[in-house]
């Protein structure tokens, strides 16, 4: 065979393994060569910093796909072409959150002191300081109340739906509503609330339990599907171990398996607590606005962080000098920076968390 | 004790005390998230189906409760829409660098930041896009409006706050970005290593290793992100509602301000000002909102199964 074959070969090329390829350098080469090209029109025409980056994206988009095209074929130019969407994409989404990131440190920082933090809005006189201790404490006790409820309920009922109902029919009912649950809008767990506690105390009636109610049934789901799918990714073989060895299935759910799974637990029910930390509407209706402190969960109107900066920032008062930022408008952004600050701690704790209890995967 | 096992196994013997204590309790909490559920549309039914027949003047300047609520359900959709069409591409995306392009030292930032992002308060991202993103976006509404008046969308004329439902629909968008990205990401991540090492060995560019091994082991999973993300967006309120300045009926002109305000928006807007007989129309507004997520989920869920069914086969 090889006898007959080796004539033929006469391009040193052709034995070649691999098909052509662009050199490593290229994308890079491409880009700047893209971004000179777009400077050109640009500064011709005088446009700004952001159609200049928008003009060499899309030069870098046709221009690598079609060297590609050349030198590799189709196949090479597609996925040149799909390697930079992906990453256009990435840069695409990541603009508006640093802008926001940006605008709330940048407005809210000003704003932020110790007044700010220790005071309520409550003043007995016009020129009293005023601050949003008020919704800190209004914040924090009705999300432990929202969390209190939640947490338990949903990890007893990812336990139920993975380790006992198995197959089962009810469990499959509860897993289809759990999903229904997760698209529950946040207004309508409000409304829930709203009816439940008006019916059962009053029009008038007000409190934060309500609040935390309206909010452990935004939870539930949450946690319920992120503790699912973690002890789904539980090894059987970890079970079954455990069993052999003689242990009682409780104990083997309580010892084996939830600390295998703990750390994504933590992170599912700290996405949770972060999610209803920023709820608005729900409290916004039932838990209702007021100005002075207020430390009992079961009575009276409690004010959040965020009922505070929706309300600051729809009736922001009139500005001291004209034409400047009016009180109500500053105050939103500081406590928008807080509530941020908060949001982005307890993200990190779970992190930490979540990495100290993290079982040892070898990968 | 091993033949406890055995027979607990086959259920033949009668399980220990902690065992049938522990596993009530996790039963118990499995009909209390039904229980919670079915409340919810009982207590909507019992407060809301009155607001379905009130004499005309409840319902501002429509005469009957569907003329009262089809221009808010159609804001909401829309708004909606406009998220989804945004932010499903961009979302994908965002998880494929994490989870497959990026090397892992940039990788963990992103997904770090995105995941910080998902917990923005939507109020935040309302008080944002009011006072940076609608200022910024207003000059080039009045562009579209000069040079893009011809497609219905663009009509103008342009909104001079910026105050739009393409506005708000593209505050929506980015606030669902994050849950679908990190949603997909997770998935993306699961692939088997092995499928994708015997397409990459079977001489695949990365992009048909993603195609072939990647989207079929994980379209459930992308089902599903964009399920969270639509309900998200159809039930979103306060953005919406700092956002949008309501016009009056339906339009698919998204640069002025003559688009309706959503469902949930309506009702943080309008719930403090209203007597008991207009609370309870505004609360059959939110069955209307609760019965389209139900029934958004409903079709979500129908395909995911499907899909995995496939996927065994």
């Amino acid at each position: 065979m090889s006898v007959t074959t080796a004539p033929v070969r006469t391009a040193p090329e052709a034995v070649s393994f691999t098909a052509a390829r662009l050199p490593r350098i290229a994308p890079a080469l491409v880009a700047v060569v893209a971004v000179a090209a777009a400077a050109l029109p640009v500064l011709l025409l005088g446009w700004g910093p952001v159609a200049w980056a928008i003009l060499s994206a899309l030069v870098f988009l046709v221009a690598l796909p079609v060297w590609a095209g050349v030198v590799e074929g189709r196949r090479g130019a597609t996925d040149r072409l799909m390697t930079g969407l992906v990453w256009t994409a990435c840069a695409i989404a990541v603009v508006p959150l640093a802008s926001l990131l940006w605008t709330v440190v940048d407005r809210g920082l000003p704003r932020i002191s110790s007044t700010f933090l220790t005071f309520s809005m409550y003043r007995t006189s016009l020129d009293q300081e005023v601050g949003i201790y008020h919704a800190l404490i209004g914040t924090l006790l009705i999300t432990i109340g929202a969390a209190v409820i939640s947490v338990p309920i949903g990890i007893m009922a990812a336990i139920y739906l993975i380790e006992y109902g198995k197959g089962s029919r009810l469990a499959g009912w509860i897993t289809f509503l759990v999903d229904v649950m997760t698209g529950i809008p946040s207004i309508v767990a409000g409304l829930f609330a709203f009816s439940v506690f008006i019916l059962l105390f009053g029009p008038s009636y007000r409190s934060g339990i309500g609040g935390s109610v309206a909010l452990s049934l935004l939870m539930i789901p949450v946690v319920v599907r992120s503790t699912e799918e973690m002890l789904r990714l539980v090894p059987a073989d970890l079970r079954e171990a455990s069993y052999a060895l003689g242990v009682p299935k409780w104990r083997t759910i309580v010892k084996v398996v939830l600390p295998t799974a703990l750390g994504g637990i933590v992170t599912g029910v700290t996405l949770a607590i972060a999610r209803v930390v920023g709820e608005t509407a729900p409290l916004l209706l039932i838990a209702g606005l007021t100005t002075r402190t207020n430390f009992n969960l079961f009575d009276g109107r409690m004010t959040t962080l965020p009922v505070l900066i929706y309300t600051q920032n729809a009736n922001p008062g009139i500005a001291e000098t004209p034409g400047g930022t009016p009180p109500g408008v500053e105050i939103a952004w500081g406590a928008a920076l807080v509530l941020i600050v908060i949001v982005m701690l307890l993200n990190l704790v779970a992190r930490v968390i979540g990495r100290i209890f993290a079982p040892k995967t070898g990968h | 004790m091993a033949t406890t096992v055995v027979a607990e196994d086959t259920g033949r013997a009668r399980p220990r005390l902690g065992d049938r204590v522990f596993s009530r309790l996790a039963l118990a909490a499995g009909i209390a998230i039904l229980a919670a559920l079915a409340g919810v549309f009982i207590f909507l039914a019992i407060e809301g189906v009155p607001g379905l027949s009130k004499p005309a003047e409840f319902y501002g300047s429509a005469t009957s409760f569907w003329g009262y609520v089809a221009p808010l359900l159609f804001g909401t959709v829309l708004a909606a829409v406009i998220a989804l069409v945004v932010a499903v591409p961009l979302a994908w995306g965002v998880a494929l660098v994490v989870s497959h392009y990026a090397p892992k030292s940039i990788a963990t930032p992103i997904a770090y930041v995105i995941d910080l992002l998902a917990a923005v308060p939507s109020v935040v991202f309302g008080l944002w896009g009011i006072s940076v993103l609608a200022r910024e976006l207003q000059p080039a509404y009045v562009w579209l409006d000069e040079n893009m008046g011809w497609l219905p969308f663009f009509a103008g004329p342009a909104s001079g706050t910026g105050r739009t439902i393409l506005t708000a629909g593209l505050v929506l968008a980015i606030m669902i970005l994050p849950i679908i990205t990190a949603i997909s990401r997770e998935v993306f991540a699961q692939t088997p290593r092995l499928h994708e090492e015997a397409a990459l060995a079977l001489g695949a560019t990365r992009w048909e290793m993603i195609r072939m091994a990647v989207f079929p082991y994980a379209r459930s999973g992308m089902v599903s992100a964009v399920m969270l993300g639509l309900g998200r967006a159809l039930g979103e309120t306060m953005a919406v509602a700092m956002v949008l300045s309501p016009g009056g009926g339906i339009s698919l002109n998204l640069i002025s301000s003559s688009n309706p305000a959503s469902i949930a928006s309506n009702i943080a807007a309008n719930y403090k000002e209203g007597t008991p007989g207009k609370i309870q129309v505004l609360i059959a507004t939110g069955l209307v909102l609760f019965l389209v997520t139900f029934l958004v989920n409903f079709a979500a869920r129908w395909i995911v199964t499907r899909s995995e069914r496939k996927l065994h086969r």
